[in-house]
């Protein structure tokens, strides 16, 4: 039992940290030193650099383009990632439809839309929330009605992460309304500048537009963009949610968002009162250290296993919901270190490279809106009560 | 990185089950927790035998070499069956402290007899309520030429009825500590024996004007501070290993009674508050392990963790983990967890115990929290 790396391992830690330090595009580290957000240049030129260095598809398979890497790869790269505070990559692409197109897709569709997926040259969103499907996601009534050589589509999908900069959305639709109704799920690729899409910006508690309402009014689909077959769709979109779930529980960037926690509390920046002494605070850092310490051993298990050619143990069923915890407690934390200086609601100044005002400590401001937002980390990709359902019945089996 | 264990990992691991399943059902420890030593002597013949009391010690000694990941493989499974005989006293603490601090005549000596199960050692370390710092011990060891005088307290000596020696951490000046093979029949020694509350055994033991020789000093005259933190890491792997086990055995007896017991017409693990309580006690069976793992591998390699951070993190959150699990278990065995007859209770008296030995949840979070405030 260890947690040693290989040497090839350390080798490629390095050769990924150098990449992080030395190779990132202009525009993302022009962004990432001014404390700013990417934005959807910067974002594509930073999965286009990955691309370009063969590290775009890390889930995917050599055949396909992909990297091949081992568990223990992916875990090296995703910290070192973190500790770069590089951007995060954008999943619904390279993480979500292409595994579910090089899976379950025809020849002529991996020809057509995987190589696009890996350079980033087409931004992909994802359409399974419906207004009235959330938990209950199989009840989904966007209806895509077969007419001639095209599906005609009607319904309205939400919660639509940056569909407003997509191209393509991949949809789950009802094809059937009878049997039971997972088996009336078909999986559909749209692509979102036929006639009859309207994407309808949804703002946050953040002030933001991240998601988005997508409505379909008789949109023409050919039946080329149906992956796999009819009445399949529910089966590939659980693959896809339970296909890759390396980086799930977010460990990497909690660790890195822990370190500068601690730093502020050594070193507290202008502005920033010294709160090393309230044990009371300093009683929640180091309870958050102790899960999230467990939590990456946790993930560590999980790695062990699959890098051995195992099934992950039920083990893995927790990354979510503790992965999520921890985040949503170092927002906490940050929110406590900004004290008053978070009242101030400046968004432009993390967007802006010359905003008309930006204040100090700059990330201050900045710390409500993040802790508003990510209260959605225990509600999207499956609730953490529906995550407790499904190990209730799966791991427990009661 | 590698989790697995290894062949003779496994080895240990199964003959610890063996062990267990044949001789160490829940009536028959009951028998032997009732009697009148609260163990069993040939169940520690046969540990000898087995090669578990020679586990971590040197090849020299007799000993397997063993490191903190094999110590918590063997106490994870015997941990299961509420194990009562002296392994933590003699071996884990006393052992594992004679081959830190000791000598080689004394290492010769007494490793040999541990490992051959002809002796049994306790530690008479801790004095405050918390077993955490042994700096703060008040027992005085004025050393005069050959001999020593030994003075002072130390209460809830574990298995301090049935050793046949002592070793006695007192301080020979302000700041220096010496630990004393102390014979308990020597005069001046007095044992005040009791049960403890899982069924185990303790005492408090009194030292007045109690002289050895100077000979009797575990080492070269060093101060034992360190040495006697390092065991305390490896207690405390020992007894998580125990909690891990214990836990993971009430989140599978609460599945399967919730499975069973009826109300409203069905089975109560039908209900989704029910339910969702299992998972919390599954999740936080799952984090203590992955916690254990880190703190035995810690332990066991050289990768750069402080033992005593890795010590104080294993140790609170197997103290979070237990006291969630150990209620929980009994909540949902409603009435029945609270009888003496139900071997869930009885698991749920030791993880509470497990809890005050070698420092709490809080003292350990005390501890970590004041390491990064000095930091």
């Amino acid at each position: 039992m260890n947690t040693d790396f290989t040497e090839q391992e350390l080798a490629f830690q390095n050769e990924v940290r150098s990449f992080f330090e030395n190779e990132l595009p202009e525009s993302v580290t022009r962004r990432l030193k001014a404390g700013l957000r990417m934005d959807k240049a910067s974002q594509v030129d930073y999965q286009q650099a990955l691309y370009e260095k063969g590290w775009a598809g890390i889930n995917w398979p050599v055949e396909y383009g992909g990297t091949g890497w081992s568990a223990t790869q992916r875990y090296i790269f995703f910290n070192e990632a973190a500790r770069a505070k590089a951007p995060r990559i954008i999943p619904f692409g390279l993480n979500m439809v292409g595994p579910v197109i090089y899976t379950f897709g025809n020849d002529e569709q991996k020809q057509r839309f995987l190589p696009d997926i890996l350079s980033s040259k087409v931004w992909w969103c994802q359409g399974y929330s419906e207004p009235n499907a959330g938990s209950d996601l199989a009840s989904l009534k966007t209806k895509a009605v077969r007419d001639g050589d095209n599906y005609i589509v009607n319904g309205v999908k939400t919660w639509t992460t940056l569909g407003h900069y997509a191209d393509w959305i991949f949809c789950l639709v009802r094809t059937s309304d009878t049997g039971k109704k997972q088996e009336g799920i078909s999986f559909l690729l749209i692509d979102m500048n036929s006639p009859g899409v309207t994407v309808k910006p949804i703002i946050t508690l953040d002030g933001r537009r991240e998601v988005n309402e997508v409505f379909f009014e008789d949109v023409k689909v050919p039946v080329e963009n149906l992956v796999g077959e009819e009445g399949k769709g529910w089966t590939y979109g659980k693959v896809l949610l339970t296909h890759e779930r390396s980086n799930i529980a977010g460990v990497a960037t909690s660790k890195q968002r822990l370190t500068d926690i601690k730093g502020m509390l050594n070193n507290p920046p202008a502005g920033v009162p010294p709160l090393k002494d309230n044990s009371v605070l300093m009683q929640r850092v180091m309870q958050t250290e102790v899960e999230l310490t467990a939590l990456e051993y946790t993930e560590l298990r999980v790695l062990s296993s699959v890098s051995t050619g195992k099934a992950p143990g039920p083990e893995s069923s927790i990354l979510k919901i503790k992965g999520t915890e921890v985040q949503q407690a170092l927002d906490e934390l940050f929110l406590e270190l900004a004290g008053i200086y978070g009242l101030p609601f400046v968004p432009e100044q993390y967007d802006d490279e010359d905003p008309s005002l930006k204040l100090e400590p700059f990330f201050a401001p900045n710390a409500a809106p993040h802790y508003y937002n990510n209260r959605k980390v225990t509600i999207y990709g499956g609730t953490n009560e529906i995550q407790k359902n499904i190990i209730a019945k799966q791991v427990l089996g009661v | 990185m590698d989790f697995a264990l290894t062949d003779i990992q496994e080895m240990l691991k199964d003959s610890a089950s063996k062990f267990i399943n044949n001789a160490y059902d829940f009536d028959a420890r009951q028998k032997l927790s009732a009697s009148d030593t609260g163990y069993s002597e040939e169940h520690w013949q046969l540990f000898a035998e087995l090669g578990w009391l020679a586990l971590p010690f040197e090849d020299q000694y007799g000993g397997l070499d063993g490191t903190a990941v094999e110590l918590m493989v063997l106490m994870e499974t015997l941990g299961k069956g509420l194990l009562l005989e002296p392994y933590l006293s003699t071996v884990v603490l006393s052992g594992n402290l004679i081959q830190r601090l000791g000598n080689e005549s004394q290492k010769s000596e007494w490793l040999t007899a541990i490992a051959g199960g002809e002796k049994k050692v306790a530690f008479a370390g801790f004095e405050t309520a918390s077993q955490t710092d042994i700096t703060s011990i008040t027992t005085r060891a004025e050393i005069n030429g050959d001999s020593v005088k030994l003075t002072g307290k130390k209460p809830v000596v574990l298995h301090a009825q049935s050793a046949d020696m002592l070793l006695v951490a007192a301080k020979t000046s302000d700041d220096d500590i010496g630990v004393f093979m102390v014979s308990p029949k020597e005069s001046g020694v007095t044992i005040a024996a009791y049960p403890t509350n899982d069924g185990g055994r303790a005492a408090d033991v009194t030292l007045n004007n109690v002289t050895v020789s100077a000979d009797a000093r575990l080492g070269e005259g060093e101060n034992a501070t360190d040495a006697i933190g390092r065991v305390l890491a490896d207690a405390v792997i020992a007894v998580s290993a125990e909690a891990v086990g214990l836990m993971e055995k009430m989140l599978n007896a609460t599945v399967e009674y919730t499975r069973v017991r009826k109300q409203f017409d069905m089975p109560i693990a039908r209900f989704q508050v029910l339910q969702h309580k299992m998972v919390d006690m599954f999740v936080e069976v799952e984090q203590a392990r992955s916690m254990l793992y880190y703190g035995a591998i810690s332990l066991s390699a050289d990768n750069g963790v402080d033992a005593a951070k890795a010590a104080s993190m294993v140790k609170a959150k197997i103290g979070s983990a237990s006291r969630l699990v150990g209620q929980t278990a009994v909540q949902l065995h409603g009435g029945m967890g609270v009888t003496e007859e139900l071997d869930v209770g009885h698991m749920f008296k030791r993880l509470t115990m497990i809890n005050t030995l070698f420092g709490s949840h809080d003292a350990h979070m005390d501890a970590l929290i004041k390491a990064e405030q000095a930091a």
